[in-house]
């Protein structure tokens, strides 16, 4: 079937194509060249008028994996409030903070998403991850493998292996449990948590094996960057949330040396400690570091006001967080001498000091950031905010008159803490379609997506123009995924299912002398029972494997 | 013959992973690592294979052609057990959503003590790697983790080696309400388990007292369920002195009313110990045979924990009223639907109303179903995935044997294209 949609207005960044009316021709799934065979076209759409962008991909939201179900769990007064009926088409489902997998699916599709990547995957708990991702309709997915709290990395930082093991180490554990990226989370701080250290600076060690997380950071950011992995190491620095972080994740950047580095939800880590609250921004510094150093990426984490629930790997800072549990419930684990998590609900308050100025402290970070390229739109669902939260966002980067409004909202010592009424910055839709698409895809290292051009897969988002930019980003006149009609109207019209998105470097199969006698010995699981088999992902019928090559390979 | 070996098992909850199994035809054998749980779930023969209508055996397309009949038209139907692998409870899940059931899982009521719990104040808790090579002090609560998983102290506490310990037999055990079950909790070096025993019914007091002296709080009583407060006190200091300490309880035996009380004070005391700045972590013992999968699966599919009602269009979580039990009891049920893929011995409510039965292979009946469709065993006849008690580790079931016998999986999506 040849899909002709005539006369769109495009942003397609990749291509370098900023608000041009373009036709755009879609056969099998993928974009193709206008046929010059006089082939017919069997549909057409007229978009005469209308924003045309490629699929959104949320490069940083946890749908997927166990701390989710905590969450979800743990709330059932939440998912209560945002009960979703069953409908011919769709599955029912819960919603809110962390909303059920199939609702979080459509949802994702109904705003103009076709990708999202969850980025705390355990190896040990990848397969649940990837169970939960399999109940995710319509949108692509992906995961990034944590490493730098287990036990084995750390075994072998404190033994001297040579970066090559540790690059075998690494692309083993990727292979095994089906990633595309790696992340750290709080680098060593979740197993310094089990030693019962209870915080862990950039460059202190941990008290049983005397690894500083500025090693363990520059370790695997080399292993990324020698295995040819695309997406950078995936970084939750240390000290998240503590006043005065902003020193550490200035810190963090400089000790990377020049090495590839995403920055995740940098809000967290924005906080000076000026002013009578002992809380102040840092994303001045924060912005200019990035502005200076081409090999950093990040994404914000902008939290929105309202209830939610934060989930992360990173159990030693929820612990220290559950004091401002509301409702005031929380679950700290221990995981499998792998990782650990910590589930926290919040309620930010525009009222509350130190939730505005953290508020303003994102705003502050993507308005200071130059390069659109290089920053990437997050809430770190559901930490800062839940996903269906973006078009609001939006509104806020691209008009700065509303911005100022809800400025004028907030705690009034906050606005006297924060530069924002002075920053005139208007994202354009271009930069949108760069942090939520072309940049997004770039950085992940998806190929054939995030781009219009002729060969792209079809993921495609048709909005209609909008001076009221969050309405809309709410609700897209047309989305195709793989080239098929998935959303009309910003309501689903048919359900798909994406593949999932992965990378396979190559690795020394020898690593495995090593890993099995530890598995035997250490673990509860055996070696060849703890790797996930393509099959998993594919049993059901619906899911598929897509794997992405490596850097410097075509 | 083949023999088939690093094969998990869905049966006892622990997830053990290291059994050998000789395969003859469509009979099984369990050479090495064994246990009085799991052997004989491995080892039971296929009795039956036909789905069977009004006790006479059918093709399967005419008992999921009868089963989709008997649930056409229901206005409440319920769908119990849900004792299967992954896929099966999802495709379980599915169904209920179409007919609109309730979907509860058949160990709810022990669950809910925990899930009680969790839901209103959450907990610190670990799983059983952390316990193997961190575990410096086991304190059981009420429970007798031999009897649970026969295999739980081999593998978890007496390994030959821990990361963190120098000799795993330095690990101290403690039982609290029961007394050890033989020599299990004995360590290796011969060190026997201190038991501090109470009644059940006196366990929520000395639980209470115990989190007391956590809290430094004053206390008159000189003896609790005929436990010395002395003996408490000192509990309670090696809560403190320990590296890593771990409090298990285990919900099952927890048989009183209100148990989810008990199960916060200890998940109370947990926390506690944390917040005087030493580590400390509960641990949940119980789960098997799908339980866990259930809630997880029930999880991310709805939201909530598996005792959902969907006849609204949208899952309606309740904790209490969507008991299957007391539905069918009460009248406020039209049909049953009950899916037992692991255990033959289970047995289904019973009941007058229409009822479809997905059970394992030789299950026996007090009274015949309107159906009854013998599935496969995940793990055994076809593969699949269930979690262990922690709840993070999926495991990886594998297929043993070509026996014919459909999934759970397969059954219930014919069920739903029939409707
Ligand atoms: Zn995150």
């Amino acid at each position: 079937m040849l899909i002709k949609l005539t006369g769109g207005t495009v942003y397609d960044p990749a291509s370098g194509i900023d608000g041009q009316q373009q036709d755009i021709f879609i056969q099998d799934g993928r974009i193709v060249d206008a046929p010059t065979d006089g082939r017919p076209v069997d549909k057409e759409y007229d978009l005469r008028g209308k924003v045309v962008m490629s699929g959104a991909i949320d490069m940083h939201t946890h749908i997927g994996g166990g701390k989710g179900n905590i969450a979800r769990t743990l709330l059932p007064e939440d998912h209560r409030a945002d009960p979703v009926h069953r409908t011919q088409l769709t599955r029912s489902g819960t919603g809110h903070a962390m909303p059920s997998t199939y609702v979080a699916g459509y949802r994702y599709a109904e705003m103009g998403y076709t990708a999202c990547f969850e980025p705390a995957v355990l190896p040990v708990n990848a397969r649940q991850a990837h169970m939960e991702m399999g109940d995710t309709p319509i949108v692509d997915k992906g995961g990034y493998v944590m490493l730098g709290s287990d036990d084995f990395l750390l075994r072998m930082l404190t033994a001297n292996k040579d970066q090559k093991a540790i690059n075998d180490y690494v692309a083993w554990t990727l292979n095994a449990a089906k990633g595309i990226g790696i992340k750290v989370v709080n680098a060593g701080g979740i197993n310094a948590f089990k030693f019962n250290q209870r915080k862990l600076d950039l460059d202190e060690q941990n008290s049983h094996y005397a690894v500083t997380p500025r090693q363990i950071l520059q370790t695997l950011a080399k292993a990324v960057l020698e295995l040819g992995i695309t997406h950078p190491l995936h970084v939750h620095g240390c000290n998240l949330g503590v006043p005065g972080n902003v020193d550490t994740t200035l810190n963090t950047i400089q000790g990377v040396e020049g090495l590839p580095m995403h920055l995740t939800h940098i809000q967290f880590h924005s906080y000076g400690t000026e002013g009578d609250f002992k809380f102040s921004s840092g994303a001045a510094q924060i912005a200019e570091a990035i502005n200076n150093n081409k090999n950093i990426t990040a994404d914000v984490g902008q939290i929105l006001f309202g209830q939610t629930v934060t989930a992360s790997g990173d159990n030693m800072r929820q612990h220290a967080n559950h004091r401002f549990a509301s409702p005031n419930k929380w679950v700290c684990m221990d995981i499998e001498c792998d990782a650990g998590c910590g589930v926290v609900p919040f309620k930010y308050k525009d009222q509350n000091f130190v939730n505005a100025l953290q508020w303003a402290i994102g705003l502050e970070i993507f308005l200071l950031v130059e390069d659109p390229w290089r920053i990437f739109l997050t809430t770190d669902h559901p930490n800062g905010a839940p996903f269906t939260s973006y078009p609001h966002l939006i509104r806020l980067l691209m008009d700065r008159s509303f911005r100022n409004d809800m400025l004028a909202t907030i705690h009034p010592e906050a606005q006297k803490m924060t530069t924002l009424a002075s920053i005139e910055r208007e994202y354009t839709l271009n930069e949108i379609a760069i942090m939520t698409r072309a940049g997004a895809a770039r950085i992940i290292g998806l190929k054939d997506r995030g781009a219009l051009s002729a060969g792209n897969w079809a993921d495609i988002t048709v909005y209609t123009e909008n001076a009221d930019r969050q309405a809309m980003f709410s609700k897209p006149d047309y989305v195709f995924k793989d080239g098929e009609l998935v959303v009309q109207n910003g309501e689903v019209v048919k359900v798909t299912w994406g593949t999932t998105h992965i990378v396979k470097p190559d690795y020394d199969l020898s690593i495995e002398k090593d890993l099995k006698p530890y598995f035997d010995k250490y673990l509860t699981m055996k070696l060849g029972n703890f790797k996930i088999s393509d099959d998993e992902i594919s049993e059901d019928g619906r899911g598929s494997l897509t794997a992405h090559p490596l850097r410097g390979v075509a | 013959m083949t023999e088939i070996t690093e094969v998990p098992s869905p049966f006892c909850g622990i997830g053990t992973d290291d059994l050998a199994i000789h395969i003859d035809g469509v009979s099984l054998k369990v050479t090495a690592n064994g246990c009085a749980v799991n052997s004989p779930a491995f080892e039971l023969p296929i009795v039956d294979t036909a789905p069977r209508v009004a006790g006479q055996a059918v093709d399967l397309a005419t008992a999921v052609a009868k089963a989709a009949e008997l649930l056409r038209n229901t206005q409440q139907p319920v769908i119990g057990g849900c004792a299967t692998d992954v896929n099966g409870m999802r495709a379980l899940l599915a169904l209920a959503d179409k007919v609109g059931a309730v979907a509860d899982t058949g160990n709810f009521n022990i669950a809910r003590r925990n899930l009680l719990a969790m839901q209103d104040a959450g907990w610190m808790n670990t799983t059983l790697a952390e316990i193997k090579n961190r575990c410096d002090l086991l304190l059981i609560i009420g429970t007798v983790p031999e009897g649970f998983a026969p295999r739980f102290f081999e593998r978890y506490l007496w390994t030959e080696d821990a990361m963190y310990l120098s000799d795993t037999s330095v690990r101290e055990v403690i039982y609290l309400g029961k007394t050890p079950c033989g020599d299990a909790s004995t360590s290796p070096s011969g060190k026997k388990a201190q038991a501090l025993a109470c009644a059940d019914a006196e366990l929520p007091d000395v639980v209470a007292v115990l989190s007391a002296l956590i809290k430094k709080q004053p206390l008159q009583a000189q003896s609790v369920g005929g436990i010395t407060v002395d003996d408490l006190q000192a509990v309670a200091e090696k809560l403190r002195t320990a590296k890593y300490s771990v409090v298990l309880w285990g919900a099952g035996t927890l048989a009183y009313d209100h148990a989810e009380l008990t199960v916060q004070t200890i998940c109370n005391i947990v926390k506690d110990i944390n917040l005087q700045g030493t580590r400390c972590s509960g641990f949940p013992l119980g789960g098997k045979e799908g339980d866990q999968t259930a809630n997880q699966v029930c999880g991310w599919t709805t939201g909530y924990p598996a005792r959902v009602n969907f006849a609204k269009g949208y899952p309606e979580y309740d904790p209490f009223l969507y008991d299957s039990h007391t539905m069918l009891t009460n009248g406020e049920a039209d049909a049953l639907l009950w899916v037992q893929a692991f255990n033959a011995n289970a047995k289904p409510p019973l009941t007058e109303l229409p009822s479809i039965i997905l059970g394992r292979s030789g299950m026996s009946f007090d009274k015949e179903p309107d159906v009854f469709i013998p599935v496969g065993t995940p793990g055994i006849d076809h593969a699949g995935h269930a979690y262990r008690l922690d709840n993070v580790v999926a495991i990886r079931l594998k297929k043993l044997r070509d026996s014919g016998l459909p999934s759970t999986a397969e059954v219930l999506h014919a069920i739903e294209q029939a409707l």
